[in-house]
C-alpha cells in the first residue's frame, strides 16, 4: 500500500450510469426495431444502417481530431446512436452517398460545429434527416420499398407510397401498422418494436415517461377531435399514433437528452408542443409527415423552457 | 406494512450495511486522547483546564461559549498533557485538549448501574434542557447542532411532533441501527424526555425498511410508551436529512430558509435520544459514542463504543488494520462523509463511522461533457437544478444563483451520484452557496 490517501470532497460514491451505458442502453432499446426492419427491408436496411453508423463515427473522429484538435470520444457511443437514428429515418433503398452526406451534416453541422456532445441545440440525426429531406425530396419520400417483397433488393427495391400520404390512408391494415408490414423509413415501421424499446428505456431509467407520453396523448386528443368533427376528411387517430415517424420520434428522437428540457414539467410542455405541431403539420401542412419539424422547433424552444419552467422546489411556495 | 417517504428527488445507493449484525463492543481506551473544543456547529467551547491538571472521566474541560455552543467533557481520566491546535476532520487545525490516560476514574455523580430508569416525571422541562446543555449534547447524526437549542422551543412556536431520526440513510453506517437494537429502552425513555422538554404528546421514530429487526423491536416496545409511534420508511437517500424526514413522516415541507419548528417538528437523532437519556437519568455527559468502522476489504468490520478523542488509528487497529488496497479513509458515510488526511484525526461527537475505501473506489471518474440528461435535476431532493447552479457558480453569477435557491442545497451529493459524466457539480455548488451566503450576511448587517 502506498502511504498516500486520496482526499476529495463528498460524495465518495457514484451511481452506475455513465455516458456510454446510457447511450448503449438506447442502442439496445433500438435493437427490436432494427430486427423488424431487417425482416421487412432486409439487405437495404442493413447497408443503409451500416453506412450511416460508420460515416457518423468516422466524421466525428476526423472532425474532433483534425479540426478541433481534441481527443475523440467515439467510444461513448453517441455517434453510433446518431448514425442509427439517422438511418432509421431514411428509406432503405436510398443511395449510400446520400446517407454519407446526411451523416456529414448530422455530425459536422448538427453536432460538432457547436462543440460536440452536449453542446448542440438540435437533434443531430434530425438535422441530417431534414437536410436530406429538403435537398433530396424525391429520394427521401418518392418511393418507399415494399416490406418483405423488397427484402433481397437494395437500390432497385419494389416501392409503394407511405400510408401517411392521404391517398393511401384507410387502405392499410392496422395490424400491419402495429407489426410493421407497411412502407416507410426503415426504423419507423414496427410500432410494437418501438414501444418495447420505449418501455425498456423507461424501466432502465434511461428516459422518463414524460416526453413520449405527453406527445402521444396530445396527438391522440387533437387527431380525435379532428376525426370527430369530420371523419371523411381526417384519418382515424390510431393511424396517426402508429403511422409515420410518430413513435420513433416520440420515444427515441424527442427524448434526446441534449436537446430536451430538464425538469419534469418542462418535458411535458415540450412534449405537448411536439404533439400539437406534428398534428398541425400532418393535417394542414404540405408534408404528410410533421414529426421531424415539430421536434426541431421544440428543440429551439428548449433553452427558454429551461429558463422559465423550474422543477418543483422543496419548501418553496409560489408567490405572485 | 405501509412505508412512507419524501416526494422530491432522491437516489438509491447500494446500502452495504455489512456491520448490521455486529454487536457494539467497547473499544479499549487509548494511551492519549485529543479532544477538540469545536465539535459542534457554533462557537468553539472555552477551555477551562490547564496543562498538568488532573481530570476524571466526565469532567467539564471546556465551557459552552454562547447560546449556540456546547460543553466538552473529558472522556478519560488522566493528566492534561497539551493544549493547542490540532487538525480535525475538516483538515483545519482547532484548539484541542490532549490528555494522557491514567486509569479509568469516573466522576462520582455519574450513575454507572445498568438499571434502566423511567422516572421522567421527576424532571421539569427546564431541568431536562439544562441537563442536556450541561452534558454537552449535540446532534449525533453528523450535523452536530447543539441539542439544547433544538429543545428550546421559541416563544410563539409549538412543537406538534417529535421525530427521532433513526433513518441512517448513509450506506455502510450501522451505529444507530445497533443502538436501536441494543439500547431500545433507553431510546424510548430518551424520546419521552424530549417530548416532555418541548411539551409535545406525539413522537415518531422514522426507520428505513432495510432495518426490519429494528422496526419490529421498537414497534413492540412502543406499546409500553404512549404517544411514541414507529414510522417505517422506504429506502431512499437522503431520507435522514432533517427536512426530508419531516416530510416523510408528517407530510409537511419546511419552508425554504426556515427551521423545523416552523412546521411544528423537533428532530433528534436516535443516538442523541440515548445520550439525552444518559444525561438526564444517569448524569452522564456526552463523552463516548458508537462508531461504525467498516469497508468492503476490512478484515473484521464492527460497531464500537468509543471515547471522544480516540484517534481513528485505534479504531482501524480494532478491525484488523488498514487493508492492503486502502485508497481513501472517510469519517462518516460515503455520501456526505469527509475524506481524512491522516489516521490521527480524533473521534468527535459527530463521528458516526469510519469507512475505508479501496484504491479502486477512491478516485473520481474522468470528467466528460454534460449531456444535459437531467439526472441531477431528477435526483435533487430540494428540487434544484444542480447543472445550472454549477454553471452559474463557475461564472460567479451570484445573483442568479440566489434566484435559483442555491442556499437551499443540503450538499447531499445526489447530483454527483447520478451524473453519468462524473462532473464535480457539488464542488461548484458549494462554492456558489458559500459565496451567496456571505453576500446575504453582508446585506443583513
Amino acid at each position: 500500500m502506498s502511504n498516500l490517501l486520496t482526499i476529495s470532497p463528498s460524495p465518495h460514491a457514484k451511481g452506475k450510469d455513465t455516458v456510454k451505458s446510457l447511450m448503449s442502453g438506447v442502442l439496445i432499446a433500438l435493437a427490436p426495431a432494427f430486427l423488424f426492419s431487417l425482416y421487412f427491408f432486409g439487405i437495404g436496411a442493413l447497408i443503409t444502417t451500416l453506412v450511416s453508423v460508420i460515416s457518423c463515427v468516422l466524421f466525428e473522429w476526423l472532425i474532433t481530431k483534425f479540426l478541433l484538435k481534441q481527443t475523440p470520444h467515439i467510444a461513448d457511443c453517441s455517434a453510433v446512436l446518431t448514425g442509427v437514428l439517422l438511418a432509421f429515418n431514411l428509406p432503405s433503398n436510398i443511395s449510400p452517398f446520400i446517407v454519407m452526406f446526411g451523416a456529414l451534416i448530422a455530425i459536422g453541422v448538427g453536432k460538432m460545429s457547436f462543440g460536440g456532445l452536449g453542446q448542440n441545440p438540435f437533434n443531430p440525426a434530425l438535422v441530417g434527416r431534414v437536410f436530406l429531406l429538403i435537398s433530396f425530396p424525391v429520394q427521401m419520400t418518392g418511393a418507399w420499398p415494399k416490406p418483405i417483397e423488397s427484402r433481397w433488393q437494395y437500390l432497385d427495391a419494389v416501392t409503394g407510397a407511405t400510408p401517411m400520404s392521404y391517398t393511401e390512408l384507410g387502405k392499410v391494415n392496422l395490424g400491419d401498422m402495429f407489426l410493421g408490414g407497411i412502407g416507410g423509413s426503415l426504423g419507423e415501421v414496427a410500432a410494437l418494436a418501438l414501444i418495447i424499446g420505449g418501455i425498456y428505456m423507461i424501466v432502465r431509467k434511461i428516459i422518463t415517461w414524460h416526453i413520449p407520453v405527453s406527445i402521444l396523448v396530445t396527438v391522440l386528443i387533437f387527431t380525435s377531435l379532428a376525426y370527430l368533427t369530420d371523419p371523411e376528411k381526417f384519418a382515424n387517430p390510431i393511424y396517426h399514433l402508429l403511422g409515420g415517424g410518430l413513435l420513433l420520434g416520440a420515444i427515441f428522437m424527442a427524448t434526446d437528452y441534449v436537446t430536451s428540457p430538464m425538469s419534469a414539467w418542462g418535458k411535458i410542455i415540450y412534449g405537448i408542443g411536439i404533439g400539437a405541431l406534428t398534428v398541425i403539420i400532418r393535417l394542414w401542412g404540405s408534408y404528410p409527415e410533421g414529426m421531424s419539424f415539430a421536434i426541431l422547433i421544440m428543440n429551439a424552444l428548449t433553452p427558454i423552457i429551461n429558463k422559465y419552467v423550474k422543477p418543483t422546489r422543496f419548501g418553496v411556495v409560489k408567490t405572485k | 406494512m405501509e412505508f412512507k417517504t419524501f416526494t422530491i428527488g432522491g437516489v438509491h445507493p447500494a446500502d452495504k450495511k455489512i456491520t448490521a449484525g455486529v454487536a457494539i463492543k467497547p473499544l479499549a481506551i487509548p494511551a492519549t486522547v485529543t479532544i477538540p473544543c469545536a465539535q459542534h456547529i457554533g462557537a468553539p467551547a472555552e477551555i477551562i483546564v490547564q496543562k498538568g491538571d488532573k481530570v476524571k472521566v466526565g469532567q467539564l474541560i471546556a465551557k459552552a461559549n454562547g447560546f449556540v455552543s456546547a460543553n466538552i467533557h473529558s472522556s478519560v481520566s488522566g493528566t492534561v498533557k497539551m493544549i493547542g491546535p490540532v487538525a480535525d476532520v475538516s483538515g483545519y487545525t482547532k484548539q484541542a485538549v490532549t490528555i494522557q490516560v491514567e486509569g479509568d476514574e469516573w466522576e462520582e455523580t455519574i450513575d454507572r448501574s445498568p438499571e434502566i430508569k423511567h422516572n421522567i416525571d421527576d424532571f421539569k422541562p427546564e431541568d431536562i434542557i439544562n441537563k442536556v446543555h450541561d452534558a454537552g449534547i449535540v446532534g449525533m447524526g453528523g450535523a452536530t447542532f447543539p441539542t439544547k437549542v433544538k429543545l428550546s422551543v421559541p416563544l410563539g412556536k409549538k412543537a406538534e411532533a417529535v421525530i427521532i431520526n433513526a433513518v441512517e440513510c448513509e450506506p455502510y453506517l450501522t451505529a444507530d441501527h445497533r443502538v436501536m437494537l441494543e439500547r431500545g429502552e433507553e431510546l424510548m425513555v430518551g424520546t419521552q424526555l424530549i417530548m416532555r422538554a418541548v411539551n409535545c404528546e406525539n413522537a415518531y421514530i422514522g426507520i428505513e425498511q432495510n432495518k426490519p429487526d429494528a422496526i419490529k423491536y421498537l414497534t413492540d416496545l412502543s406499546a409500553k410508551y404512549p404517544g411514541i409511534k414507529v414510522v417505517p420508511l422506504k429506502l431512499k437517500y437522503p431520507q435522514g436529512s432533517e427536512k426530508h424526514l419531516i416530510e416523510a413522516v408528517t407530510g409537511r415541507q419546511v419552508p425554504s430558509g426556515r427551521l423545523p419548528i416552523d412546521v411544528g417538528a423537533v428532530v433528534d437523532n436516535a443516538g442523541t435520544a440515548v445520550a439525552i437519556y444518559e444525561a438526564v437519568m444517569k448524569n452522564k455527559p456526552l463523552f463516548e459514542r458508537v462508531v461504525t468502522v467498516t469497508g468492503d476489504s476490512v478484515k473484521n468490520p464492527g460497531n464500537f463504543l468509543v471515547r471522544i478523542g480516540t484517534p481513528i488509528s485505534a479504531l482501524i487497529e480494532a478491525v484488523g488494520g488498514l487493508p492492503e488496497d486502502t485508497g481513501k479513509i472517510i469519517s462518516g458515510g460515503p455520501m456526505m462523509g469527509k475524506a481524512v488526511t491522516t489516521t490521527e484525526i480524533p473521534v468527535a461527537k459527530g463521528t458516526s463511522g469510519v469507512l475505508i475505501l479501496p484504491e479502486t473506489l477512491a478516485h473520481r471518474g474522468e470528467v466528460e461533457n454534460c449531456i444535459r440528461c437531467g439526472k441531477c435535476v431528477d435526483g435533487c431532493p430540494m428540487g434544484l437544478e444542480p447543472y445550472l447552479l454549477a454553471a452559474l457558480a463557475q461564472r460567479k453569477n451570484f445573483e442568479e444563483l440566489e434566484n435559483n435557491h442555491v442556499t437551499d442545497c443540503i450538499e447531499c451529493g445526489c447530483c454527483v451520484f447520478s451524473c453519468p459524466s462524473n462532473r464535480p457539480i457539488l464542488d461548484f455548488v458549494r462554492f456558489g452557496k458559500q459565496s451567496v451566503m456571505k453576500i446575504i450576511r453582508a446585506r443583513k448587517k
